[in-house]
C-alpha cells in the first residue's frame, strides 16, 4: 500500500487557505478542456483517457482523498461521467471531474487504481448508463441480474420489452459445493440473500476455508426498486420528498429527506426560515437515535444470536422515539414531513405536552443507556468478540469512501454536520463522536456516543423552540407552486444521514422533473468495506464486521 | 418455431391452468387434506372433528418465517417485539428456517432479482403453509410500481392469503391480518391460488424471440427462467 504512503506530504503541499477553482485549474494545466462549474463545486471536463492522471494529482497534490461519488448520464449527444471529489479533511472543499465520452464509443478510463471505492461505483454506471470503464477490474452488472437487456436510465431503454431472469439457484445448491476441483481445500457457501445475519436482503458469496474466511463478494441489488427512476419522474415541489424515507427506511426518515431537501434548496435558491431549521434539526436527531438503537439492537443479535434481551431492550427505547415521532409527523415510520423551504406543520398542540414528553425521554436515556453499556459493550463475550476484529484501517477506509460511524470508528474524523454545516447545528453545542480502535467495538462505540450527542442537541432544540416567541413561528418560506430550476442547473449536495454522507446530484433541464436525480448512499460505499475487513478472519467475524458496518439494503440497492 | 415472429405471446391459459393444476393436486383442494385424515378412513363424523381440531390447533400456533425485505420488515420486527407482541396471538416467534414455519410474511418490495429466491424459500417450506403480504408493495408494487425492474405484487411469484395495505401498514394492521388469518385457517377456509403467469417455465417452452435467442447462448434449454412482460401486468 505504498500509494497510501504520501499522505502526510499531500497534506502539507495543501495551501493553508482554501484552493479555488482557478488554483486547481493551473493544477491541472492541459489536462482541462473546459470549465463546467456545478452550483456546488467547480467542474472541470477531461479527456477520458487521462482520468488516471488528473485524479491521482488532484488526491496527492491537492488533497482530494475522498471520492464522494461518481454519477453517470446520457445526455443527447454524449455520455458523461462525474467524480464527485471532496476532502476528508474539510469537506466543503469540492470539484467534479466531467468525463465525457462520444455516443458511438461509451469508453473512458477507470478510476479504480486511484480510489478503490470506484469499483462499485463505475460497475453501477456500466450497469444502470452504460458507460465503459477501461482497465476496470471487474466490470459487470452490480445492481440488476446478469441476464438484463440494456441499461435502464440510458435514453433508447424500453421499458416494455420483457426481460428473462434465470433461476439457476433452482439446481441443487450442494451440487458445486467445491469451488474449484484442484483446490479443494476450500469451500463455497452462499449466505443470504435470506439469511437472519445479513439485515436484509444481502447476499455474500463467501469462500472458506476451513473457518476462515478466504474471500467474501458482496452480492446486491435484491432491492434495487429504481429508485432514481422515481425521483426523475416526479416533480421537484411535491412528488419526490416521499421517497427519501424509503432509501434508508431504518427510521432515518427524517435524515434522508433533508438530503433532497438540502439539494433542492441550494439548486432552487430557497431559504427556511429559523424556526423550521430547530423542528427539522430535532427531528432529524430523533430519527438518528431509533437508527443507531436498532442498530445496536440488530449488532447484539448477530454476535449472541437470539431474539430476546438486548434486541427487545432497543426496540423498547425505539417505540418511544417512534411515538414521539409520530406526534410530530402523524407517521411511524415514513414521515413524508419536510417541505421545500420548511416543514409541513408546526409542533403538536398542546406544545407543553409534548416538550414533556420529549424531556422525559431525555431523561429516561442516561439509564437506558446505562444498561445497554452493561448489557452490551461492558459485556465479556461480546468484546472477546469484537475487540480487534474486522480492523479497518484508517487510510483504506479513506480509499473506499467510507463515512459515518464507519469512518469515525477507524478514527476519521468527518462530520458533515459540523464540517459543512446545515440546520441548526453550527448553532448548538455538541461533539463529533470519533474513536480510533478501526475495529468492530469501536464501530458499535461510536454509534452509542452518538445517541448521547443526538439526545444534547434535541434538548437544546426544545429549549429552544419552547422560548421561541409565538408570532415568530414561521413554517415555512414561499415557495412557488411549480419549481423549474435553470436548464443546465447542476448540483451534488450531502448531508449526515444515519450511516454517513448522504448525497444528491440533481441535473435540472428546464422543466418540473430532474432530468437526472443520483443518490449517493453511504451504505454502498461502507458496504464495499467488508472484503477488506474479512478475509483472513473467523466467519463469525465476518458476520460482526456485517454488523457493524450496520448497512440497509434499501438505500444499497436503491 | 422461428416462422412466428409474434413476440411476448405465453400460452397464458396453458400457464395457469397448469400452474394452478399443480397447485391443487387431484383433489378439488387438498391443502388441508392431511396424512391424518387418509389414516383414519371411514367414519365421516370423527374425520370431520378431527379435521377442526387441527385446524384449530394450526390456527393457534403460527409459526412465522423470519423474513426481511425491505420497509414493511422494520414495522414487522416491531409487532414480533415488545410492545406489540405478536406471539401473544399465538402467532409464535419467527423461525430462521422456511423448513419450520408455516406462515411468511412477504414485506417489502419484490425486484426481479429477488423473486426466484422468494419462489424458493416459499417451496421450501412443508404444506400446509400461509402467506400474508404485508404492504402496498405487495399488492402491486406500491410507490414503486413504475420501476423498470419492480415486480408489481407479490402475487405474480406466490399465492397470497391475506394482503394488508399501508405504506408501511402499522402494527396493529399488521396483527389483525394475522388474526384474519388464524381465523380463516381455524375454519378450514382456504383462498383461491392465483398466481400470475409470470410463473416459472422451462426455458425449451418460450418463444424463440430475439431477446430468447440472444439468451439461448447463455443459458442452458434446462434452465427455469423467470420472465417479466411488464407491458402487459395488470
Ligand atoms: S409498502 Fe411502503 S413501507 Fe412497505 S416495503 Fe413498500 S415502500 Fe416500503
Amino acid at each position: 500500500m505504498s500509494l497510501e504512503e504520501p499522505e502526510p506530504d499531500a497534506t502539507e503541499l495543501v495551501a493553508d487557505e482554501p484552493l479555488d477553482g482557478d488554483d486547481i485549474e493551473a493544477l491541472l494545466g492541459d489536462h482541462v478542456l473546459s470549465r463546467d462549474d456545478h452550483v456546488n463545486a467547480p467542474g472541470f471536463v477531461i479527456r477520458p483517457d487521462e482520468v488516471q492522471d488528473v485524479l491521482f494529482r488532484l488526491r496527492d497534490e491537492a488533497g482530494f482523498d475522498h471520492l464522494s461519488c461518481v454519477t453517470a448520464q446520457e445526455y443527447e449527444d454524449r455520455y458523461e461521467s462525474i467524480y464527485h471529489l471532496k476532502q476528508y479533511d474539510d469537506p466543503t472543499q469540492r470539484i467534479s471531474v466531467v468525463v465525457p465520452t462520444s455516443k458511438q464509443h461509451p469508453v473512458s478510463q477507470t478510476a479504480e487504481p486511484v480510489y478503490r471505492t470506484a469499483d462499485w461505483h463505475e460497475r453501477e454506471a456500466y450497469d444502470l448508463v452504460g458507460i465503459e470503464y477501461e482497465e476496470h477490474p471487474d466490470l459487470r452488472r452490480i445492481l440488476l441480474p446478469e441476464t438484463w437487456q440494456g441499461h435502464p436510465l440510458a435514453m433508447d431503454y424500453d421499458q416494455d420489452r420483457p426481460q428473462i431472469v434465470p433461476l439457476r439457484e433452482h439446481a441443487n445448491p450442494l451440487q458445486e459445493d467445491h469451488k474449484a476441483e484442484d483446490d479443494t481445500d476450500t469451500m463455497f457457501v452462499n449466505i443470504g440473500p435470506h439469511h437472519p445475519a445479513t439485515h436484509g436482503v444481502l447476499h455474500l458469496k463467501t469462500t472458506l476455508d476451513g473457518e476462515q474466511v478466504a474471500d467474501v463478494e458482496p452480492d446486491i441489488g435484491y432491492l434495487h426498486r429504481c429508485e432514481e427512476q422515481m425521483a426523475q419522474n416526479s416533480n421537484y415541489r411535491y412528488q419526490i420528498m416521499p421517497y427519501p424515507d424509503r432509501w434508508d427506511y431504518i427510521s432515518a426518515g427524517l435524515l434522508n429527506e433533508w438530503a433532497y431537501a438540502r439539494a433542492i434548496e441550494e439548486m432552487a435558491d430557497i431559504d427556511v426560515p429559523e424556526y423550521a431549521q430547530v423542528i427539522r434539526t430535532m427531528g432529524a436527531e430523533l430519527c438518528r437515535i431509533a437508527a443507531h438503537l436498532l442498530a445496536l439492537g440488530t449488532f447484539a443479535l448477530d454476535i449472541y444470536g437470539d431474539f430476546t434481551a438486548t434486541f427487545m431492550y432497543s426496540i423498547r427505547d425505539r417505540e418511544k422515539v417512534q411515538s414521539i415521532l409520530e406526534d410530530l409527523t402523524g407517521q411511524r415510520l415514513m414521515f413524508n414531513y419536510f417541505r421545500l423551504g420548511g416543514v409541513v406543520w408546526d409542533l403538536p398542540e398542546p406544545r407543553e405536552e409534548f416538550f414533556d414528553k420529549i424531556r422525559n425521554y431525555l431523561d429516561e436515556l442516561p439509564a437506558g443507556l446505562e444498561e445497554y453499556h452493561d448489557l452490551v459493550t461492558g459485556n465479556e463475550i461480546l468484546q472477546a468478540r469484537t475487540v480487534n476484529t474486522g480492523v479497518l484501517p484508517k487510510d483504506v477506509a479513506k480509499s473506499y469512501g467510507a463515512t459515518g460511524p464507519v469512518a469515525r470508528g477507524s478514527g476519521v474524523d468527518y462530520d458533515l454536520r459540523r464540517d459543512d454545516p446545515y440546520g441548526y447545528y453550527d448553532e448548538l453545542d455538541w461533539d463529533v463522536a470519533v474513536e480510533d480502535g478501526c475495529d468492530n467495538y469501536s464501530r458499535l462505540l461510536v454509534r452509542m456516543r452518538e445517541v448521547e450527542e443526538s439526545a444534547k442537541i434535541i434538548e437544546q432544540c426544545v429549549d429552544l423552540l419552547e422560548d421561541w416567541p409565538e408570532d415568530e413561528r414561521n413554517i415555512q418560506s414561499n415557495v412557488p407552486r411549480t419549481l423549474r430550476p435553470d436548464d443546465d442547473t447542476e448540483i451534488y449536495s450531502a448531508v449526515e444521514g444515519a450511516k454517513g454522507e448522504l448525497g444528491i446530484y440533481m441535473r435540472a433541464d428546464g422543466t418540473e422533473q430532474p432530468a437526472r436525480f443520483k443518490i449517493r448512499s453511504p451504505c454502498f460505499s461502507n458496504l464495499q468495506t467488508l472484503p477488506e475487513m474479512s478475509n483472513g478472519e473467523y466467519v463469525p467475524d465476518m458476520i460482526a464486521s456485517l454488523g457493524s458496518l450496520d448497512i440497509v439494503l434499501g438505500e444499497v440497492d436503491r | 418455431m422461428s416462422s412466428e415472429q409474434t413476440p411476448f405471446e405465453t400460452d397464458t391459459s396453458k400457464v395457469q391452468t397448469a400452474t394452478q393444476d399443480a397447485r391443487l393436486g387431484e383433489a378439488l383442494d387438498d391443502r388441508f387434506n392431511s396424512k391424518l385424515r387418509e389414516a383414519f378412513g371411514s367414519s365421516p363424523f370423527i374425520l370431520t372433528k378431527f379435521d377442526k381440531f387441527m385446524n384449530w390447533v394450526r390456527g393457534s400456533s403460527m409459526f412465522m418465517l423470519q423474513f426481511g425485505i425491505a420497509c414493511c420488515s422494520i414495522e414487522m420486527m416491531h409487532t414480533y417485539a415488545v410492545k406489540h407482541d405478536l406471539d401473544r396471538f399465538g402467532a409464535g416467534v419467527p423461525r430462521a428456517s422456511p423448513r419450520q414455519a408455516d406462515v411468511i410474511i412477504v414485506p417489502g418490495t419484490i425486484v426481479s432479482k429477488f423473486a426466484p429466491r422468494m419462489k424458493r424459500v416459499y417451496d421450501q417450506m412443508p404444506e400446509p403453509k400461509f402467506v400474508i403480504g404485508m404492504g402496498s408493495c405487495t399488492i402491486s408494487g406500491g410507490p414503486f410500481q413504475e420501476g423498470y425492474n419492480v415486480v408489481k405484487g407479490a402475487e405474480e411469484v406466490i399465492p397470497v392469503d391475506i394482503h394488508i395495505p399501508g405504506c408501511p401498514p402499522r402494527p396493529e394492521a399488521l396483527v389483525y391480518g394475522v388474526a384474519k388469518l388464524q381465523e380463516r385457517v381455524a375454519n378450514g377456509e382456504s383462498s383461491p391460488v392465483v398466481v400470475k403467469p409470470y410463473e416459472l417455465e422451462e426455458f425449451g417452452d418460450l418463444d424463440r424471440d430475439e431477446v430468447v435467442e440472444k439468451l439461448a447462448a447463455q443459458i442452458d434449454e434446462d434452465d427455469l427462467v423467470m420472465r417479466y412482460n411488464w407491458a402487459d401486468s395488470p
